[in-house]
């Protein structure tokens, strides 16, 4: 409609008006609407003392409330975190820990105790934590292809892959990429007094990602033959779609300190139990400096354990109660009538 | 498009395109020429063309052109005729053409009457032939095409310099990007290799090399390199097209204002140039032209002083529609009715044989004779009843002829060779044998008459001062004195003056004339000087005749408009040509000098009396501003409070400060006066005051014009205002904004200048808060991502940010919010000083925005950061979490400044924000990107909201606390304006003040 003003505009300057009839000239008149004359009805909200301090004190009493209920939330999550990066390595490799993960001679098996504090209600959700590993580096996120996990027909669609594009036949690898490279190996066996734990690795990867991204005629080929290994190999007579480690890996993480869900354990765990995990620690994070955690939890409905939100929430509250106060205070000692002409600038001068 | 044109002795059809100089070419009755011609003949057979020149400069009255008497004579056999015109290289001024014409041997001199230009139509005449001289670009209608000089507004040029603020910002940020790149890259030089999320090695071919790594130093240079990709929002290049949106919004509601419609002219308020529009809300220096601005420019005839005898009795409008002619059964009547002195018409009626009556026909015919009007006849429904129209350029010259032909003397006919005055209804011929032009040095002109009585008469009227140093003063003194005393209450009353002066030529003297004459006016290189010194040469030892006065009338609303400009605290300065006591009277009746104002009048003859007067002018006001400062302290009395200074000069004064020293001190004067009033002053001169002004301020300067003398200023200024008028729209083209009367100025400004002020400043303010946090959150993401500028926010929601998720908003708003009420605007004009004291718009405002974005793009980011430490979030999530985040916090923000909430804001705000859930929604839809299904997923926790939650929230705290602070414990003046007007106590308690306080002085700063 703007531009339709500036048409008009336009009209009004060819000076036809010598011909047009008079009739034509009085339609030269803009037409009186609210809208173009700028009087549509409107609302003028204007800060107030009053609605200032009752946002303040509204949104403190909304805050606090959900500040309070996720701090619980967070506190009754149970959370075991365990770093046994170092405790999995042997004494008289302390100080060449790269020639041990290295090595396929050195035996990668490490046992750790672990005491329940409290119980810890079925799904227990195992996951593996990885510090200071980008997985959110730009060279990283760019080596994979989308299509050919999706479609078998677009196996060959490596170039984004580089340097895990084909194998050194030439073939295409698949899945490829360094993403897909450098999986995560390590694996878990849990018991309880004796007596093992069952881990149920189904529906630890999105469905979403298991029906469209992962096509379930895709299967692994020429996957880790190269000279040098990155971390897991896959089952090749298993399809893309099943294999859930992968795709959990695949969703790659958005910060360097990150979980993955590497599976569930769907039985109780009562307090004190000994939970004894034989870890196979075989993923290498020692040559940069990384660090391997094992995480058991259960969850709540704010997720996992943290307290951030709980304490952010409480802040804010508490702030805008502050606020809220201070400003009822300002304006018993300092009150200013609103719209008091006296206050113009040009009225100022002359009143005292 | 077809023209005629003369092949093998036949006028041939041919297009326009193809004409070429020296071509002859013939155009019918109401053609379009399509070059510029010299006429050789027309139907007339005294060779005139009447040509319309609406397309070039909007006159619609008829333009006489002239073939010459020569060429006349030739066309008719149509034979071949052989000729060489020399003119001038084409230029731009359509008012001048200075040409000669060889033909047979003869030279002839070849004027701006002589020629036709481009887009001029041929009415009134058959047909016109003439030979091309300008074709195609070189028209002056195609070197006029121009159009007015682009200007940049005041708010962008601060914006620009802003602009580069951010630039060195982003340029830091890339830096910093970068040195952290190369730090991480050499700290980590020795596991690039096998590092897994970089694998600089590639061993898929044998003999293992660098995959996709170039050495430290370019690795950094690409990382900075993207850097400045990834972060190039900062420099808000979507801000000038919204800006351009916004303004073609803005224009057309000043279009559309039924306030700003001239019902009288049927003209609305255009708007020219479109881009700058904000600056009509900074303005600080008005400077105005008088005759057609101020005044409406239609000329009455008052009275006259004639032989010393004063006529100004008169005030009833005769009846019967005043003097008719009847010719051939017809009667021919003026259109214009003037109204008449009755002895006066006694006189000139019946007073043939006395010595009084003889003067005051002389008197007449001198106004009927003297100038370049041409009459028209035009039928009437009556057929018996024609009306003569008199055209011309001058509208003193109509209102003279008109007074003229009332009192009997009425003009009928002019060709170039002669004219035709019905005498008391005796038709006479008169043969004008030589006319000089009005020009501004002489500031008078003349017409040679050889009259039927055989004798040879110059006749010349002009302004008083260059009229008496012209008149024989020995022969008769009283009669000097006496009219110089009824000049002076003439000007005294408003009326403009002309005096009317004739000598009778002897042969001799004649025949001098007659030869310079003709040598001057074929010259072809300073034509002009040659011909102003023939006309001084026969312009002297006059007889004086009489003067007359004519009434300049006040355009309706302009003393209340005056008075409303002044209250705003703009300075307004009138430039006009009239004389001194004129401008006074006009300055009075006009409210812009008032009886409380001291006047500083200086009239000097030299720069050392200039200097001095000057200097003790300066003396002079300063003394003046510090007693009213000290009255006003100590709470004396509002009268006593404001002595507002007023400052008049006139021409020959400001001839000696333009251009000189002395410039400095008259603005020093000049800012310290309310009012300046500059008269007699000749167009360069107005320009060049409004230069004085702009270079040593850095306000802003409106100038409002209507006649082409007003182009220059109008141009110079920052902002040029024309009124559509009687002068023609040589003014209007040259404007920026153009309406059809004085008193919409302050609609103009105070009203839409302040909104359209206030909207801008707001909208660019906001999108440089827009960009700056998405930019920021990108920034920060960095820092976490080993410095590799990964984005967590898909490229499609980053490039849709600007475009989609944010615009629309700031569009509307910056279109359609408005801070006041256009009543409350007119009522307090002081609140239009927000804009020229720079209160929505300033540096302070620009890093507090900036403050207040970094607080805002931390909350973004690291609210959602925090919350999902530790968890298995993946980075398209995360993405999509910041990305709502910011478009959220960052319409609210906007929410939470509009003033007026209209449906259209509503929808506008809450409706991008549901477009972009949308927007979301669809992009992590698409399987093929990696973001598939991630919004689903992580909108299905709790965290997700709360998160959303507490970045609006915690973001807006601080800006919320401040701007509550801010409005309620130091409120602008258009805060407590606004509260007044929300709560109704404007008026009840306002108004009282106001009236106990009036402002006279507006308030210094």
């Amino acid at each position: 409609m703007a531009s339709k003003g500036a048409t008009s505009s336009g009209g009004a300057k060819d000076g036809t008006s010598d011909s047009s009839s008079s009739s034509k000239k009085n339609s030269k008149k803009p037409k009186y609407s609210r809208f173009t004359q700028q009087e549509l009805p409107a609302c003028k909200p204007i800060l107030t003392p009053g609605w200032v301090i009752t946002t303040f004190i509204v949104v403190g009493i909304i805050f606090i409330p959900i500040g309070f209920a996720s701090l619980f939330a967070s506190e009754w999550v149970v959370e075991i975190v365990d770093r046994y990066d170092e405790d999995c390595v042997p004494r008289n490799y302390t100080y060449n820990q790269l020639a041990y993960i290295q090595s396929s001679e050195t035996n990668k098996t490490c046992t750790k105790r672990l005491i329940v504090p409290k119980q810890m209600k079925s799904p227990v959700y195992i996951y593996y934590q990885l510090d200071n590993f980008y997985q959110n580096h730009r060279r990283y996120v760019k080596s994979r292809s989308d299509k050919q996990l999706r479609s078998r027909a677009s196996e060959g669609d490596t170039s984004s892959c580089k340097p895990e594009a084909v194998g050194g036949n030439n073939y295409p690898i698949v899945p490829c990429g360094l993403i897909a490279w450098s999986l995560f190996n390590d694996t878990y066996g849990f018991s309880v007094k004796n007596k093992a734990l069952e881990v149920s690795k189904k529906n630890i990867a999105w469905k979403s990602d298991q029906e469209h991204k992962f096509g379930s005629d895709v299967y692994p080929k020429n996957f880790q033959s190269g000279g040098l290994i990155g971390g897991a190999k896959l089952n090749a007579s298993i399809p893309l779609s099943e294999q859930e480690d992968l795709i959990v890996w695949m969703r790659t993480a958005a910060l360097p300190t990150f979980r993955k869900l590497y599976g569930k354990i769907e039985t109780d765990l009562e307090a004190n139990d000994e939970i004894t995990v034989v870890i196979q620690n075989n993923y290498n994070i020692y040559s940069f400096g990384g660090k391997k955690r094992l995480v058991l939890s259960t969850t709540s409905w704010i997720g996992g354990k943290n307290d951030f939100l709980g304490v952010a929430y409480l802040t804010v509250g508490g702030l805008c109660l502050f606020f809220a106060i201070s400003f009822i205070f300002l304006y018993v000692i300092m009150p200013r009538p609103l719209g008091d002409p006296s206050y113009l600038s040009w009225n100022r001068g002359q009143v005292n | 498009m077809l023209a005629s044109i003369l092949v093998n002795d036949q006028f041939q059809p041919k297009k326009w395109k193809d004409l070429r100089v020296g071509e002859i070419i013939r155009i019918q009755a109401n053609e379009t020429l399509p070059c510029d011609m010299v006429l050789l003949s027309t139907s007339d057979p005294t060779g005139v063309a009447y040509v319309q020149t609406i397309n070039l400069d909007g006159e619609s009255n008829l333009k006489t052109r002239y073939a010459k008497q020569e060429t006349l004579l030739k066309m008719p056999d149509e034979g071949k005729v052989s000729g060489l015109i020399r003119c001038e290289k084409p230029n731009r001024n359509i008012y001048g053409f200075h040409a000669n014409m060889e033909i047979d041997g003869k030279k002839l001199s070849l004027g701006p009457s002589n020629i036709v230009l481009r887009g001029c139509q041929l009415k009134n005449t058959n047909w016109a032939i003439g030979v091309i001289v300008y074709a195609g670009r070189d028209t002056k209608a195609m070197l006029n095409n121009s159009g007015a000089p682009s200007k940049r507004s005041r708010l962008e040029t601060h914006m620009n310099s802003e602009i580069i603020i951010l630039s060195m910002f982003l340029v830091a940020l890339c830096v910093v990007v970068s040195v952290c790149a190369l730090i991480w890259l050499l700290n980590h030089r020795k596991e690039l290799d096998y590092l897994p999320y970089y694998r600089k090695q590639d061993f898929s071919k044998a003999g293992a090399k660098d995959y996709n790594y170039y050495g430290w130093g370019m690795e950094t240079l690409f990382a900075f390199l993207m850097s400045v990709i990834v972060f190039q929002i900062m420099i808000p290049i979507s801000l000038y097209i919204s800006m351009e949106l916004v303004r073609v919004g803005q224009a057309y509601f000043m279009i559309r204002d039924t306030q700003m419609y001239d019902e009288a002219s049927h003209s609305r308020f255009q708007c020219r140039a479109l881009n700058i529009n904000e600056d009509l809300g900074q303005v600080k220096y008005v400077f105005s032209d008088k005759t057609g601005t101020l005044t409406e420019n239609k000329m009455e005839f008052q009275c006259a002083s004639i032989w010393g005898e004063d006529y100004s009795g008169g005030n009833s409008k005769i009846e019967q529609g005043g003097y008719s002619v009847q010719v051939e059964g017809k009667v021919l009547r003026p259109k214009m009715k003037v109204k008449t002195d009755l002895e006066l018409l006694q006189i000139s009626k019946c007073g043939n044989g006395t010595k009084e009556g003889k003067h005051v026909g002389d008197f007449f015919l001198a106004l009927a004779a003297c100038n370049t009007i041409v009459p028209l006849v035009v039928d009437t429904s009556d057929p018996t009843v024609k009306i003569i129209d008199y055209q011309g350029e001058s509208p003193d010259e109509q209102a003279l002829v008109y007074a003229a032909a009332t009192y009997g003397f009425m003009l009928m006919e002019r060709t170039s060779g002669h004219i035709v005055i019905d005498i008391q209804g005796e038709r006479q011929r008169f043969d004008v044998l030589g006319l000089h032009e009005f020009d501004s040095d002489r500031k008078r002109m003349s017409v040679i008459l050889g009259c039927p009585d055989k004798t040879v008469r110059v006749f010349v009227k002009g302004a008083d001062t260059t009229m008496f140093s012209v008149v024989d003063k020995s022969s008769n003194a009283s009669i000097i004195r006496a009219t110089e005393a009824h000049l002076q209450t003439y000007s005294s009353l408003g009326l403009r003056t002309l005096v009317v002066g004739m000598r009778e030529l002897c042969a001799s003297e004649f025949e001098q004339w007659h030869s310079s004459f003709e040598a001057a006016s074929t010259a072809l290189i300073g034509r002009a000087a040659l011909l102003r010194k023939v006309a001084s040469s026969v312009e002297n030892n006059l007889c004086i005749l009489g003067a007359s006065g004519i009434e300049d009338k006040l355009q309706q609303g302009v003393p209340e408009a005056i008075e409303s400009l002044r209250t705003s605290g703009i300075k307004v300065w009138v430039l006009t040509g009239d004389k001194q006591e004129t401008a006074i009277s006009i300055g009075y009746s006009s409210k812009l000098l008032t009886s409380k104002m001291t006047q500083i009048i200086i009239n000097s003859n030299s720069k050392e009396s200039c200097r001095r007067s000057l200097e003790d002018a300066i003396v002079m006001s300063k003394k003046l501003v510090t007693i009213a400062g000290v009255v006003g302290n100590v709470g004396g009395s509002s009268e006593a409070g404001s002595t507002p200074v007023a400052l008049i000069i006139d021409g020959t004064s400001l001839v000696y400060v333009l251009d000189s020293e002395l410039e400095e001190q008259l603005f020093q004067l000049a800012s310290r006066c309310s009012v300046v009033l500059c008269c007699r002053v000749a167009p360069f001169q107005k320009a060049g005051i409004v230069d004085l002004v702009k270079n040593r301020t850095s306000d802003m300067t409106l100038a409002i014009g209507d006649g082409a003398n007003d182009v220059s200023m109008i141009q110079m200024a920052d902002v040029g205002v024309g009124i559509s008028g009687q002068e023609g729209r040589q003014a209007v083209m040259a404007s920026d904004f153009a309406m059809g009367q004085f008193r919409f100025l302050v609609p103009l400004i105070l009203v839409h200048g302040h909104w359209n002020y206030q909207r801008m400043a707001y909208m660019i303010l906001y999108n440089f808060y827009r960009n700056a946090v998405m930019v920021l959150v990108l920034f920060w993401y960095v820092l976490f991502t080993s410095f590799t500028l990964t984005t967590a926010i898909n490229e499609w929601s980053s490039m849709l940010y600007s475009v989609v998720y944010t615009s629309v908003p700031t569009i509307v708003v910056g279109i359609l919010d408005k801070d006041l009420s256009r009543r409350t605007l007119l009522q307090y004009p002081q609140l239009y000083g927000a804009g020229y004291r720079q209160e929505c718009y300033n540096a302070k405002l620009f890093w507090l925005t900036m403050l207040d974005t970094l607080w805002q793009s931390a909350a973004v980011f690291f609210i959602p950061l925090f919350a999902y430490w530790c968890s298995g979030i993946d980075i398209s999530s995360l993405g999509d979490l910041w990305i709502l985040g910011v478009v959220i916090l960052v319409n609210v923000n906007l929410a939470m400044d509009v003033i007026r909430w209209t449906w259209i804001t509503h929808a506008a705000i809450w409706g991008s924000i549901i477009a972009t859930f949308i927007c979301v929604v669809i992009i992590d839809a698409i399987p093929s990107l990696i973001g598939y299904w991630a919004i689903f997923h992580v909108a299905s926790s709790v965290t997700f909201w709360l998160c959303l939650l507490a970045i609006v929230i915690a973001g807006l705290i601080p800006r919320f606390a401040v701007k509550y602070l801010y409005q309620y414990y130091k409120p602008s003046d258009i805060q407590i304006a606004r509260e007044a007007e929300k709560f109704g106590n404007l008026r009840e308690l306002g108004a009282v003040q106001i009236e106990m306080n009036p402002i006279l002085e507006p308030p210094r700063r």
